[in-house]
């Protein structure tokens, strides 16, 4: 009989050397071997020795990793505990959903005065546009998958919908951006309905098959209707925003009056930046209080109620087919949304932005932020655009750092960093307040 | 009140239901008892329209419903209590309830909401719980209290005492009896505990393999020698 110390020992070993050889296999072709410029053409030069100094790495760090829990979580797994990382990180989601309202309170009052902070930089703005869309489009996602229960894969279409809705609407006919953005809602959620038709009777993986299939149909169609869409070359110079009809230029067109001289202002570029900010920040907020208000309505409660249980549902009088559809429309009218601001902010357009890797990342930050939670996709969103963001430095790593943070998080928060589910009513209604406190 | 005359359902080419025709009158408890896969879940269903019935009808209070949807069919006010209880687990016993009354909306909820709780104390203390959490008893005292919230005329109950305790089943039986009495709900009853079932209804139905084979008062059932040697002795508690 080994020792226990011993057997921990053994496989440990085992593990580390597994480990070891997984990473000589991937590190040999990848890290091994180096194509390089010389004059002529191309040559190609070995480093083996980097893939000695990464599998040694592997060895040792699955060793040690084996080791630690090898010896210690015994101990633990047997008084039924989790690991304490893990029960830091629940007391931060307790925390956080116990005083939610505040925090968002706070967040919103920040957001709103970061573009007058001293050290808040055109950069930094930038920066916080894109998180606050990719915020946006978790709360428009979290509608279907979140509420409705409905896995979508292919809520980038609905993006690409509103943004092309927006680009085209402007171009040919002239329309501003707050003329386009009902329309470009709108046609996002006929989109969404269009989807919503045929997947009706589809649940859990066939649906999200069918929606992933419909994401990319929809990027083809943009990508191959040429005279439309102007193919892969996109749309480009799209109206810029204006600040309601005075633009934000340093120079006015005839006839109208620029922002800078509307405000008495200096001419300053940020004056556009600082406004877009504001655009989508309120987006965003609209589609928040939209669906906090839902789930208060009896729709709202039905589409929670359909992720629950279907059969449940018919028999309560609950009509299945509006109740999804309405999902689909109405998740799918602020993907739109959120596409005509991309489009305005960008000015240009090309299929290439609509592409299925943006459908995961907004799954992403529904999921990771815990499904149905709004605060929760508000740090997701925040986390998976600001890691590889300010992860710029560290080069080729960078989406490393971005993988080994996911799966961190779905190790230690396996339902998503705030998954609470909020009752949408708590005290006895008839009695009010104080019946309910007898009555428990 | 409900006619249900010669139907015939299919699942695909399978034939569930081979021609049954049953009546529940205003004011009845009536009991289909049958073994398993006999047909009687699928009854229930084809009242709801979910399946629909390929021949024969369905009558509610003179209205043909054998063609209609089921939310339309609940509409008219027939609740149905699935098998398996099919709480919503992630959701407080209060917002199920509310769910139940989805059809009246909030004013109907308030209405309802006490009447319901006089009858299931136990879900009163257990509002602001979540459904899941529920004991199994709770659970299924949640889906009828459920069921009633849309204030239906004939409730469809299918096998309430499912995975219950003997103590509980009496409870629950002795509840749907409180419902028809006293709510004046008439009440048609899917079990498999024929002993229980047949002394709480005013008439009984045996279905055995997608057809009706006997029926009568739950007493004459009772007292039948086939029913009693198919359905109570050994399993008679």
């Amino acid at each position: 009989m080994p020792t226990p110390v011993g057997a921990a020992l053994r496989t440990a070993l085992k593990e580390a050397a597994i480990a070891a050889g997984v990473a000589l296999i991937v590190a040999l072709p990848l890290v091994g071997f180096r194509l390089i410029d010389i004059t002529g053409g191309v040559s190609i030069q070995t480093r083996f020795d980097w893939v000695v100094y990464g599998v040694a790495v592997v060895f040792i760090g699955r060793l040690g990793l084996a080791l630690w829990r090898e010896l210690r979580i015994p101990h633990a797994r047997k008084a039924g505990e989790a690991s304490s990382l893990a029960i830091f990180a629940e007391q931060i989601a307790a925390f956080t959903r116990q005083y939610s309202l505040y925090f968002g309170i706070v967040g919103a009052a920040f957001a709103f005065a970061l573009p007058f902070m001293p050290f808040t930089d055109q950069y930094i703005l930038d920066v916080a546009i894109t998180v606050l869309i990719y915020v946006m489009l978790g709360w428009g996602l979290n509608i279907v998958v979140g509420l409705a229960g409905l896995l979508d894969l292919g809520y980038v279409a609905f993006y690409a919908v509103g943004a092309y809705s927006y680009a085209l609407l402007a171009q040919n006919f002239n329309l501003t951006f707050w003329e386009s953005l009902p329309l470009a809602g709108a046609f996002a959620a006929l989109f969404g309905l269009l989807l919503g038709f045929p997947v009706l009777r589809l649940r859990g993986d066939y649906l999200a098959i069918v929606t992933l299939g419909f994401g990319e149909m929809i990027r083809i169609i943009l990508l191959n209707w040429q005279s439309l869409t102007g193919g892969p070359n996109g749309v480009s110079s799209i109206e810029r925003p204006s600040f309601f009809g005075y633009p934000f230029t340093a120079v006015a067109p005839e006839g109208k009056t620029a922002f800078h001289e509307l405000m008495g202002l200096e001419f300053s570029n940020s004056h556009r930046v600082i406004f877009l900010y504001f655009l989508i920040l309120i987006l965003a907020l609209i589609t928040n209080a939209f669906s906090v208000r839902m789930r208060r309505l009896p729709l709202g409660r039905a589409w929670e109620a359909l992720r629950e249980d279907e059969i449940a549902c018919r028999s309560l009088g609950i009509n299945p087919t509006n109740t999804k559809l309405s999902a689909f429309a109405l998740g799918a009218m602020f993907g739109g949304f959120a596409g005509s601001f991309f489009a305005t902010r960008q000015g240009f357009i090309s299929p290439e932005s609509f592409t299925f890797i943006e459908s995961a990342v907004i799954l992403a930050i529904v999921v990771l932020g815990g499904m149905g939670s709004q605060f929760g996709v508000v740090i997701a969103a925040a986390f998976l655009i600001l890691v590889p963001e300010f992860g710029r430095d560290l080069a080729q790593f960078r989406m490393l750092m971005f993988g080994f943070a996911m799966v961190a998080i779905m190790v230690w928060r396996p339902r998503g960093l705030i998954a609470h589910r909020e009752p949408s009513m708590r005290l006895h209604p008839v009695g009010g307040p104080e019946a309910a406190k007898a009555g428990s | 009140m409900l006619t249900v005359s010669g139907i015939h359902t299919f699942y695909g080419p399978i034939e569930a239901l081979r021609g049954v025709s049953i009546e529940v009158r205003q004011g009845e408890i009536v009991t289909l008892i049958g073994a398993n896969g006999a047909g009687k879940s699928t009854l229930l269903m084809t009242v709801c329209g979910n399946p629909q019935a390929r021949r024969g009808a369905v009558n509610f209070e003179g209205q043909d419903i054998t063609q209609m949807s089921t939310h339309k069919i609940v509409r008219l006010g027939i609740a149905h209590a699935p098998e398996g209880r099919r709480i919503f687990p992630r959701m407080t016993v209060l917002e199920n309830l509310q769910m139940g009354a989805y059809i009246g909306g909030d004013e109907q909820f308030r209405k309802e909401i006490d009447r319901v709780f006089n009858l299931f104390p136990v879900l009163a203390n257990r509002r602001n719980q979540r459904g899941g959490t529920l004991s199994g008893g709770e659970q299924q005292m949640l889906a009828i209290a459920r069921a009633l919230m849309s204030r239906p005329r004939l409730l469809l109950l299918d096998e309430p005492s499912l995975g219950l305790a003997p103590m509980l089943v009496k409870q629950i039986f002795a509840t749907i009896r409180e419902i028809n009495e006293r709510e004046k709900v008439t009440v048609l009853l899917v079990e498999q505990n024929a002993f229980h079932a047949l002394k709480l209804a005013s008439r009984g139905y045996v279905i055995v393999n997608g057809r009706i084979a006997l029926s009568g008062t739950g007493a004459e059932l009772l007292a039948n020698r086939e029913v009693r040697a198919a359905y109570l002795e050994g399993g008679a508690h």
